[in-house]
């Protein structure tokens, strides 16, 4: 088992990678085999590649805040008008897909969590083909994402109640942007840069659903933790470092997340949701309490 | 060394789920769920007192929904999962939901009362995020259980030898006991025992549920 980023990087080097030292572990800790693990991940895929379609098809949320934008961004990216790329564009889409069909109460795979389900589903669904990635690899993309993810769960966390957004869309962020550095032929250190110059950015996010619904602003956070993935991917892929380690970054992280005030920590008492218009929606769902 | 709370990298990517919430909904029903089976019978009477983060934002995260999903049975991926209420509605269970204030030790934490006749059962769960739970206390007792390795759940009466016949199954079976918990509702009623083990073996199960004086035996990993 590795606990920390370092650790997770120099024990990867006994392995082909960073998917086969996570699958060695797992099969360690659990008691499961190496084909039951695999069988596992896949159908946590097939659930992913599910929601998405689901999504761009278009839906609706149970209280009506949120849904219908992955479709309007499909035709957006269709259009070909757009300014940063087909890739990102198409991960963003996805990323809003997957958490649309969260906020109506469909089937998603948490990765880390609900919240923030639709970045690692984003990411890799805009990028498989491009990348010619095989059934096999796209499963290895998962098992690197989650390796790289248990090393922020047990140094900071990755509840939106416990440490902020930060955590969540901010872990998820991470560990994407890690799978996709070694999807693209990376190393194990660009991954942990990745991961790196992803919660730098990110940390101090704060959690503050509106009516604490995990609708607005989760879904279209999610779209952008998705973009900041394939930017964050690009940037270690071209040799830029963290100046400051990963492992001290998600230290960093934890710190931060215990700092945030309880109203900034899913209560749904600060930030947006305590704007006129946040206070509103909530009174307007729920009445008075 | 940190606190490892993460063990599986299907702590990381997974569960599959009903949204929106891991922790709110997902964690939510299987914290349901683990009680549910705990309680080992259908409940008549259902109370959960929520605490902190499950008490501003249960509504909006459908934790009511989820645990009382998880308390008819259902796991966190159930398609029926939206419609327990009214499903426990049907089934004439009687079910209420009291926020509360005071602090507690983490902010997604659930207190769940079951009553079925003079049959009761008290558990306190939290949910750490994505999906992932731990049972902090049962019937009052402090306990710690991650339900991240092998976990078996008895409930019997309360007779001597119980633990001995138990742990001898475990024992010829070779598989070591990592953690044990005792507790039970009154003297001579009805006792849980609550077994983490290193390894898991299909044919324990049918051994435990075997026992004389054994009324439900659960798995869980």
């Amino acid at each position: 088992m590795f606990y920390t980023v370092k650790e997770l990087v120099e024990q990867s080097h006994a392995f082909p990678s960073i998917a086969a030292l996570m699958v060695h572990t797992e099969v360690e800790n659990s008691t499961r085999t190496e084909e039951q693990i695999r069988h596992l991940m896949s159908r946590n895929l097939e659930v992913m590649e599910r929601s998405v379609k689901e999504g761009i098809a278009g839906v609706k949320s149970v209280t009506g805040l949120t849904g219908g934008e992955a479709k309007k961004l499909n035709t957006y990216i269709n259009g070909q008008h757009f300014m940063s790329g087909q890739p990102i564009m198409e991960a963003v889409r996805n990323a809003i897909a997957v958490n649309e069909v969260n906020a109506k109460m469909g089937l998603i795979c948490a990765t880390p969590t609900a919240g923030s389900a639709g970045v690692l589903a984003g990411v890799l669904l805009a990028m498989r083909d491009r990348l010619h990635l095989s059934h096999d690899q796209q499963l290895d993309f998962l098992f690197t994402a989650g390796a790289f993810g248990l090393v922020i769960a047990n140094n900071a966390g990755i509840a939106g109640a416990e440490g902020g957004c930060q955590e969540e869309v901010g872990s998820a962020s991470a560990m994407a942007a890690a799978a996709l550095v070694t999807a693209n032929g990376g190393t194990a250190e660009q991954a942990a840069t990745a991961v790196a110059i992803t919660l730098q950015n990110m940390m101090g996010l704060v959690c503050d659903p509106v009516a604490g619904l995990v609708e607005v602003p989760c879904v279209k956070r999610n779209a952008l933790g998705a973009s900041q993935a394939m930017i964050s991917a690009d940037m270690a892929l071209a040799g830029c470092i963290s100046v400051i380690p990963a492992d001290e970054v998600i230290e960093a992280v934890n710190r931060v997340g215990m700092q945030l005030p309880a109203t900034l920590r899913e209560t749904g008492e600060g930030g947006l949701a305590t704007t006129p218009t946040g206070l509103r929606l909530k009174k307007k769902i729920f009445g008075k309490a | 060394m940190p606190d490892i709370r993460f063990h599986s990298v299907f702590d990381i990517i997974g569960p599959v789920m009903v949204g929106p919430s891991s922790s709110h909904t997902g964690g939510a029903a299987r914290i349901g769920k683990v009680v549910r089976d705990i309680f080992g019978e259908k409940p008549e009477v259902i109370t959960i007192y929520l605490y902190e983060s499950f008490a501003k934002t249960y509504r909006g995260h459908g934790t009511d929904v989820a645990l009382v999903a998880g308390l008819l049975g259902m796991a966190p991926d159930d398609p029926r999962l939206p419609e327990s209420l009214k499903l426990a509605y049907d089934q004439g269970i009687k079910v209420s939901f009291v926020p509360k204030s005071d602090k507690v030790d983490h902010p997604n934490t659930a207190h769940i009362v079951l009553q079925t006749g003079d049959h009761r059962l008290a558990v306190t769960g939290v949910s750490i995020g994505g999906g992932n739970i731990q049972i902090t206390e049962i019937n009052g007792f402090k306990i710690s259980l991650s339900m991240g390795q092998p976990t078996y759940i008895t409930i019997h009466d309360d007779v001597p030898g119980m633990i001995a016949k138990v742990t001898g199954i475990f024992s010829s079976a070779g598989i070591n006991i990592g953690t044990m918990t005792v507790t039970r509702t009154a003297k001579g009623k009805q006792a849980i025992m609550i077994i983490e083990a290193d390894d898991y073996q299909t044919d324990i199960l049918a051994k435990l549920k075997l026992l004389p004086h054994m009324r439900n035996v659960t798995y869980f990993e």
